[in-house]
């Protein structure tokens, strides 16, 4: 018998093409999108391989600020010796040129009595300014071991609601008591159902006070600018997120340019003018809100707002 | 009265001569130092039955700590007091000094204040 293959029909062999060109047309479709499918598999390897650079970036930098923080840790206990030093030299130096002027009055009226005390004053006014600026390096020595001790302190259940109030009234009223007071509205929207959370209250309450001084200082500069028609405003908002809380802490001042929205929250950034800002304040905040397991997003516009998005967990480990 | 001052750094003498001028000058008070824990079981072993009545020592010292020196000075001359002063606030220190009997505990930087009133006490009821 000979083969079938060779008895076939012009319109069996017509119908065989067909099918055979349905058939192609089906792989190739099938080979289409599989070819997209790997497309979008290799896109997603490229992100994943992007996203890996980044966050290898990200370790690399915060390698750095530890290793920073180490150094500086070391740098501000051994500066604390001979600040003290400092201190206490200029602090006896005025108590003695007290004692010397008390003896002098009891002396009489001489030309040369009178050139000694003005002298006296003089030395005393410098030994003032030592006493000032020994201090003022004493406060920044301090912030930066208080930056590098890191969760040591004990979490308890506080209550945020009422540690925000505190806070930012604390922060509100030493801004005033202080040079160059300015009139800020505050509104606090705060969620009264929040549950206590876990936190360091001592560290947590220096996140407020930070962020509300910073918000004081910026609309500060736009007052400057602006003048009376601006007026400024410090909003302070909490909202329960299941797991979640949020904290916004929003001022209406100047906002953040975008190009140093990245620098924000490294150490020893400042943008105030010369003896104003350690540039540790935003870095301090960052460390704590991470101590405590959260998040701290900066959002901005130019001219508008500085919106400090805060998110803790309810329970932290 | 006589005290007894140990600290590595050298103006810490300075600092105290300067701070108790007017005690040492009436002669209330005899300050003594010692820039190590070793010179100051030295200066109280010199004498028979030392004079010094309170040592205030430093705790972070090259040689002898003042931990170290704190449990010699007890175990040979038991009547002398003995309190700690530290640049470390630390409860590990205070509690291991504590232990180890120091009547006090001081921080750095040292409060001069409550130092004098420790002082007056002791004069008071010598």
């Amino acid at each position: 018998m000979k083969p079938e293959k060779e008895t076939m029909s012009t319109s069996e062999l017509i119908s065989k093409i067909t099918e055979l060109e349905e058939q192609i047309g089906r792989l190739k479709k099938q080979a289409e999108s599989d070819l997209s499918k790997l497309e979008e598999e290799q896109n997603r390897a490229d992100e994943a391989v992007n996203d890996l650079k980044v966050i290898q970036q990200q370790l690399l930098q915060q390698e750095k600020l530890a290793s920073l923080g180490q150094l500086t840790a070391g740098i501000a206990h051994e500066i604390k010796n001979p600040l003290n030093f400092v201190n206490n030299f200029s602090e006896l130096s005025m108590d003695f040129i007290q004692e010397i002027e008390e003896e002098l009055d009891k002396l009489s009226d001489s030309p040369e009595k009178e050139n000694i005390l003005e002298l006296l004053s003089d030395v005393k006014s410098n030994l003032l300014k030592i006493k000032h600026h020994g201090s003022r390096a004493d406060g920044i020595v301090k912030s930066m071991l208080m930056h590098s001790r890191g969760g040591t302190g004990a979490m308890d259940l506080t209550d945020l609601n009422d540690l925000i109030r505190e806070y930012v009234n604390l922060a509100f009223h030493g801004m005033r008591a202080n040079k160059n007071p300015i009139n800020v509205e505050l509104r606090l929207e705060l969620d009264e159902s929040l549950p206590k959370i876990t936190l360091n209250a001592e560290d947590f309450s220096r996140v407020i006070l930070n962020l509300s001084k910073n918000a004081f200082d910026a609309m500060r500069d736009k007052i400057a600018a602006k003048g009376n028609s601006y007026k400024s405003i410090l909003a302070v908002e909490t909202r329960d997120f299941g797991d979640k809380v949020l904290i916004v802490v929003e001022d209406n001042g100047p906002g953040v340019p975008d190009e140093i929205r990245d620098k924000l929250l490294m150490p020893f950034f400042t943008t105030k003018k010369g003896t104003e800002g350690t540039g540790l304040g935003l870095s301090i905040t960052h460390e704590i809100i991470k101590t405590h397991e959260g998040t701290l997003e900066i959002e901005s516009e130019l001219d508008q707002y500085t919106r400090f998005k805060i998110t803790l967990p309810k329970t932290t480990t | 009265m006589k005290i007894l001052i140990v600290d590595d750094e050298q103006d810490v003498e300075t600092l105290f001569l300067q701070k108790f001028r007017k005690e040492i000058k009436s002669k209330v008070l005899e300050v003594m130092f010692a820039f190590s824990g070793e010179e100051a079981l030295r200066l109280l072993g010199e004498e028979d039955s030392p004079e010094v009545v309170y040592v205030f020592s430093d705790i972070n010292m090259p040689g002898m700590t003042g931990l170290e020196l704190l449990e010699k000075i007890k175990s040979r001359f038991s009547n002398i007091q003995v309190s700690m002063i530290s640049a470390y606030g630390d409860r590990d220190n205070y509690e291991k000094a504590i232990k180890s009997g120091a009547k006090g505990f001081f921080s750095k930087p040292v409060d001069f204040e409550s130092l004098k009133q420790e002082i007056a006490e002791l004069l008071t009821n010598k």
